[in-house]
């Protein structure tokens, strides 16, 4: 399985939700214990077991593109 | 092993383009502005025009739209962006022109402006954004909000009987021989977004090659005149406005298909 993971903005963030919706390995949530400068909830990445295999789909759905995906480089054969 | 590589090893799969500006936008959260603004800024970047294009911005939400865009970018009077846009193609045709209009703005009072400019085949692209409601302004009845839709200017729902029938722009253009590319896209999931700007890039190429006018109909949410959470709104999206607004390709002309 490809690895993948990802970074947020937590600033930019406005806490709308979308991105834990789409996440196909349900490792996004709501950072409800933070308020950003914005005075939102932020999303965070909760992946302990790294689930994240960089699909990108957040990223896709994000209107206020706070998040850049990453993914790990497939070594040579 | 490579999953504890450090970040800067790993290959990135998914950035903000450089079309768009550093900049946080004024709209609600979970609203699609933002969704369009990132799929018209990856088009210019993918195309590498970010030099030679131009930004009509409009009235209404979209109204800051030049200030999110590291491109050049003009505001028009509410409605008049077409004329606009005309005005620059014509005297710059090696500029990328675009107009960013809601459905207010579009289908309400720059109904004339719109329909002319594609009647004359100008050779700009209109990136027209339909919520089916004025979100300014505060939620009230647009042009393409649904019939029985609560609005704040209808509280019991459109009736159609006094407010008549909702405007299909897409397809009253599609009409129009000077249109080249006329489509409808959704912004509700991941596969719709994919499909828009898919179709937001090969409206830039029919501009481009100076095949016509071109539009792009984004069916967009609004969740805080709808009265709606992000996520209900997207499912609004998908179960209340694709019936009524049914996405696909109204006019594509021969000569798309060869870009």
């Amino acid at each position: 399985m490809v690895k993948g993971t990802i970074t947020i903005d937590q600033d930019r963030c406005k806490g709308c939700e979308l991105c834990t919706g789409v996440c196909p390995k349900d490792v996004l949530v709501m950072d409800n214990d933070t308020l950003n400068a914005k005075g939102y909830h932020p999303a965070l990445l909760q992946d302990p077991d790294e689930l994240c295999t960089g699909c990108a789909q957040c990223a896709v759905i994000c209107p206020d593109v706070c998040i850049t995906v990453y993914r790990d480089p497939i070594p040579a054969r | 092993m490579m999953r504890d590589a450090p970040i800067s090893d790993r290959v990135v799969v998914y950035e903000r383009p450089q079309a768009l500006a550093d900049i946080h936008t004024h709209y609600c959260p979970g609203c699609t502005h933002g969704i369009s603004h990132r799929l018209v800024a990856e088009a210019i970047d993918e195309l590498g025009l970010n030099d030679r294009a131009i930004i009509v911005a409009s009235v209404g939400c979209s109204v800051f739209s030049y200030n999110y865009f590291d491109i050049d970018a003009c505001e028009a009077a509410h409605g008049r962006a077409p004329a606009m846009a005309t005005g620059l193609k014509r005297v710059s045709p090696d500029r990328l022109v675009f107009t960013y209009q809601g459905d207010g703005d579009l289908a309400s009072i720059g109904t004339a402006e719109i329909i002319h400019a594609a009647a004359r085949g100008e050779p700009v692209t209109a990136v027209f954004v339909n919520n089916a409601i004025y979100g300014m302004t505060g939620g009230q009845m647009a042009p393409t909000s649904l019939p029985g839709q609560k609005t704040t200017s209808s509280p019991f729902g459109r009736s159609t009987d006094i407010a008549g029938f909702p405007i299909r722009m897409s397809e009253v253009l599609a009409e129009l021989d000077g249109s080249a590319y006329i489509v409808r896209r959704s912004l509700h999931n991941v596969k719709e977004i994919r499909r828009a700007k898919k179709a937001i890039k090969t409206a830039f190429k029919v501009q481009m090659a100076g095949l016509g006018f071109s539009m792009v109909e984004l069916l967009s949410t609004c969740p805080t005149n709808w009265g709606m959470s992000a996520s209900d709104a997207l499912t609004w999206v998908a179960d209340t406005m694709v019936p009524y607004y049914p996405l696909g390709d109204y006019r594509v002309i021969d000569a798309v298909k060869d870009l």
